[in-house]
């Protein structure tokens, strides 16, 4: 008899927009065990995740679970027959405490109408305590990190009676550390019993925690099986179809004076949150200067204020000695800023348009591509078949909307824009999120090229994988302010990261100048 | 087949959505007409039963194309601007006023009436677009209110100083011959403005489809931060659509009094500006298939004035029936679940010939 509490069979699901997210893809999960679910960025993971969870619907097969046939058709029922799913992007109140976060939807009440805040936290204590997993009852969410944050969200399914847990890349935001203490309480649930899917693409932590494996490519399975005879490159070949290589590049052969340089930069945001407290770096031209650190601490408020989208407080940022505050966005470009942002559907792109009106948005008004107000569309037309073919954009042609490209690939249609704007220093800004490895590989290597030919690179990620594979210099961010700074990153180890990306390490007067 | 349906799905589901308008339309004649099959015949043949008719659909219209295209660039800058039908009034008033005090020969007249009454609909309107770029104020509601404010500071400019005493009823001065359209063709009230109407529909395709002022317009209304983050001066563009917007609208206004009215005759409001919006939506804010919507609208109307002129059926009808088919058409999901399933079969079929 197998111990299956799960099974997925031949599941199909095509999204309205005609996007095959899962093709037939069928897994099982055993009892008691940690199965991880990997692939590549749009292998249709989370669509999978999404089905069982009752967040979409889908077209063909069945899912089985605890012996009996079911499909949710929305979250409540999952929830209630015992299934959890913790978000990649947390969903909680931020401005509710920890114990009302976790009763939201079950309130106790005092009376009819009025919240039993005492027993609300009763029940977070006992829940806290039953599973070992430590949360401030009192505190407010906005007022914790970011890992103690998805205990809270993991608690909360587990209040919910979760006998399986499903977590979406549980270790995208959070530090080594953290994610060391979050396979902690990863082994004691499943201690305690229960049965846990964890969503991801980082090979180290599936050999670290799980139990059984389901690798997806492609929108379909390829395999699943026990992790016995595994490792991780096995596991990438299989994830990818062919061998990668994760080695970091080599580092520049010569390096020349500071292009782009911030002194003592201050910023205040609109809620008063200080997210720059005093920054001083230097980018010097043929350099990828890297920055490690958890998100929101202050990274995209730089990348900001360089690309004039922002005004400081105070400080300075040069280009070559002149002065880039007070300019337009549209000055910046010019004066040779290029910036990949991190939010590419916000800034980077207008899904609506085309390909065409995507890449040209920097550069319409100059000679060739206009002439006295007029547009010249043949030129556009033409210079855009260049760059998709040049940047391996994969798009029926130039006049497609850029809302019908996997995300992969609008991403490529802004590297491709930003690359090609003759900058002399470029800003990228989490260049590789959600983008397949094959486009991954691809922009990296043009991050690359682009720092062979003398530019200054700037990368921003949250990837520390990425940050080490491609920078020769990295700083550390931490709450507005650089706590560290290497000036040879090939010596530099994930984990010496960490205490500097949680604050609990801080080098005296750490920046990123460079003396020269 | 099911290529070509998803290729041209939006045009389908428009004529899809005119069916049921239609066969409702039809259904409701039924119920309320004691002559059921005369009332139809006069409801969609009416309008071209005659010459005067016929040509009266395109007087109609020409006011909806400039009050729709007025709307379109500034939908397309992704601004929500009602301000039409004040500019498109306020324009026609002072034009008025200005061609009744002014004498010169018409080949100088037409033009400087049209620019007056164009450049007082586009300051108009630019109050609006000033009080969104700086500080933030919906134009939805600061252009609603100032319509009251056009058309009532309107009357009173009209009435209290152009107005005609020798006329029977409340109307302004009439214009002087060199300051009216030529109507063209006898026995109709065909004029020059309804050609311009269409001149300026096809003007404003160009400007918003092949000019780099265009092209900002439209990445601004597709994604204000996108266009930003490229470098686009978008406090400029909100401005500039607002002035546009009057500016057509103005002269559409002044359009109307120097082709069809000869004088200001409007005492209360006649909804030129909701039509625009309702032909704007239809013609999905393109300025070339707004011409047509307008057409269309024209025709709806003329068929109902038919109607209730010879036939036994309220005029009331007609809006009932408008109201339907643009509520179709403008219902984005509509059909959307057949065209999801056309999407799923044709991935599935792509699928198996792989």
């Amino acid at each position: 008899m197998s111990n299956n509490i799960l099974e997925m069979n031949e599941i199909f699901k095509v999204y309205p927009e005609g996007v095959i997210a899962n093709r037939n893809v069928s897994m099982d999960v055993q009892e008691n065990s940690i199965h991880a679910l990997v692939g590549e960025n749009g292998a249709g993971k989370s669509t999978l995740m999404k089905v069982l969870f009752g967040i979409t619907p889908f077209q063909g097969g069945s899912i089985v679970y605890k012996g009996q046939e079911v499909s949710f058709s929305n979250p409540r029922e999952a929830i209630a027959a015992g299934i959890g799913m913790v978000h990649q992007h947390l969903m909680l109140a931020p401005d509710l405490t920890v114990a009302e976060n976790l009763i939201l939807g079950m309130e106790p009440r005092k009376g009819k109408f009025f919240l039993d805040s005492v027993e609300a936290e009763k029940i977070c204590r006992d829940a806290s305590e039953k599973y070992g997993l430590a949360v401030p009852p009192e505190k407010k969410i906005k007022d914790l990190p970011i890992g103690v944050r998805q205990r809270v969200e993991i608690l909360k399914a587990l209040a919910r009676n979760a006998e399986i847990l499903i977590l979406d890349e549980p270790t995208a935001v959070l530090t080594p550390q953290e994610t060391e203490v979050l396979f902690k309480t990863l082994d004691g649930l499943k201690g305690a019993g229960k049965t846990i899917i964890f969503i991801t693409h980082k090979l180290s932590e599936v050999t670290r925690v799980a139990d059984r494996i389901t690798v997806m490519r492609d929108a379909k399975d390829i395999t699943t099986r026990g992790m016995e005879g595994l490792d991780e490159e096995k596991i990438a070949s299989l994830m990818v179809g062919r061998d990668i290589r994760t080695e970091r590049i080599a580092p520049p052969d010569s390096i020349g004076a500071a292009k782009l340089s911030v002194r003592d930069l201050r910023y205040t945001d609109a809620d008063g949150v200080e997210a720059l407290k005093g920054v001083d770096l230097d980018i010097r031209a043929g350099e990828i200067l890297g920055i490690a650190g958890v998100e929101g601490n202050g990274q995209s408020e730089l990348a900001e204020i360089i690309a004039g989208l922002i005004s400081p407080e105070s400080g300075t940022v040069t280009l070559d000695g002149e002065s880039l505050l007070n300019l337009t966005p549209r000055e910046v470009r010019e004066s040779g800023i290029a910036h990949i942002p991190e939010d590419r559907m916000e800034n980077g792109v207008a899904e609506v348009a085309t390909i065409e009106e995507n890449l040209i948005v920097d550069r319409y008004y100059k000679d060739k591509y206009s002439s006295r107000g007029r547009l010249n569309w043949k030129f556009i037309t033409d210079k855009s078949k260049d760059l998709i073919e040049r940047f391996n954009i994969l798009a029926k042609n130039s006049k497609s909307n850029v809302g019908f490209l996997s995300g992969g690939n609008i991403q490529k249609v802004v590297v491709a824009r930003e690359l090609t704007s003759n900058p002399e220093v470029i800003i990228a800004s989490q260049p590789t999120r959600g983008v397949d490895i094959g486009s991954e590989e691809l922009i990296h290597n043009l991050l690359k090229e682009a720092r062979d030919e003398g530019k200054g690179v700037f990368l921003i990620s949250a990837d520390l994988d990425e940050v080490l594979k491609l920078s020769n210099r990295v700083i550390v961010f931490y709450d507005g302010q650089i706590t560290a700074h290497f000036e040879d990153a090939s010596k530099v180890k994930d984990v010496d990261l960490g205490p500097y990306m949680l604050g609990l390490k801080k080098e005296e007067a750490a920046s990123g100048k460079m003396d020269s | 087949m099911e290529k070509w349906i998803l290729k041209y799905f939006t045009l389908i589901r428009v004529m899809i959505a005119l069916i049921i308008g239609v066969a409702v339309t039809i259904l409701m004649i039924y119920l309320i007409s004691e002559y059921p099959g005369e009332s139809l015949k006069y409801f969609f043949t009416g309008p071209l039963a005659s010459k005067g008719r016929l040509f009266n659909i395109f007087e109609m219209a020409a006011p909806m194309i400039f009050c729709g295209v007025a709307i379109a660039v500034s939908f397309q800058a992704d601004q929500f601007n009602l301000g039409a039908e004040g500019s498109f009034v306020i324009a026609a008033a002072v034009g008025t006023a200005f061609a009744v005090s002014t004498n010169m020969p018409a080949f100088i007249h037409i033009p400087l009436v049209l620019i007056v009454a164009g450049v007082t609909g586009a300051v108009w309107s630019l109050v609006p677009g000033i009080l969104k770029a700086k500080w933030k104020a919906s134009e939805l509601v600061s252009s609603l209110m100032m319509n009251y404010v056009a058309f009532y500071f309107s009357l009173f400019l009209i009435n209290s100083y152009f107005r005609d005493k020798d006329a029977g009823f409340l109307v302004s001065l009439r214009l002087p011959e060199t300051a009216l359209f030529a109507q063209f063709i006898p026995g109709t009230r065909m004029h020059f403005g309804i050609i311009l109407a269409v001149i300026v529909a096809i003007a404003a395709y160009y400007f918003l489809y092949h000019t780099t002022s265009g092209y900002e317009f439209r990445q601004t209304g597709y994604n204000k931060k996108f266009a930003r983050f490229g470098g686009i001066n978008i406090i400029k563009v909100i401005i500039m659509s607002q002035v546009l917007l009057g500016f057509i609208a103005g002269v559409g206004g002044m359009s109307e009094v120097m082709g069809i009215h000869g004088r200001f005759l409007w005492q209360a409001p006649h909804g030129y500006g909701w039509d625009g919006i309702i032909v704007a939506i239809i013609g999905r804010s393109h300025p070339i298939l707004i011409i047509f919507s307008s057409l269309l609208l024209a025709y709806l109307r003329v068929g109902g004035q038919v109607l209730n002129l010879m036939g036994d059926v309220p005029a009331e009808l007609v809006n009932v029936i408008q109201a339907l088919i643009i509520l179709l058409i403008t219902a984005e999901a509509f059909l959307g679940q057949w065209k999801y399933r056309i999407t799923r079969r044709q991935a599935e079929k792509e699928e198996a010939a792989k």
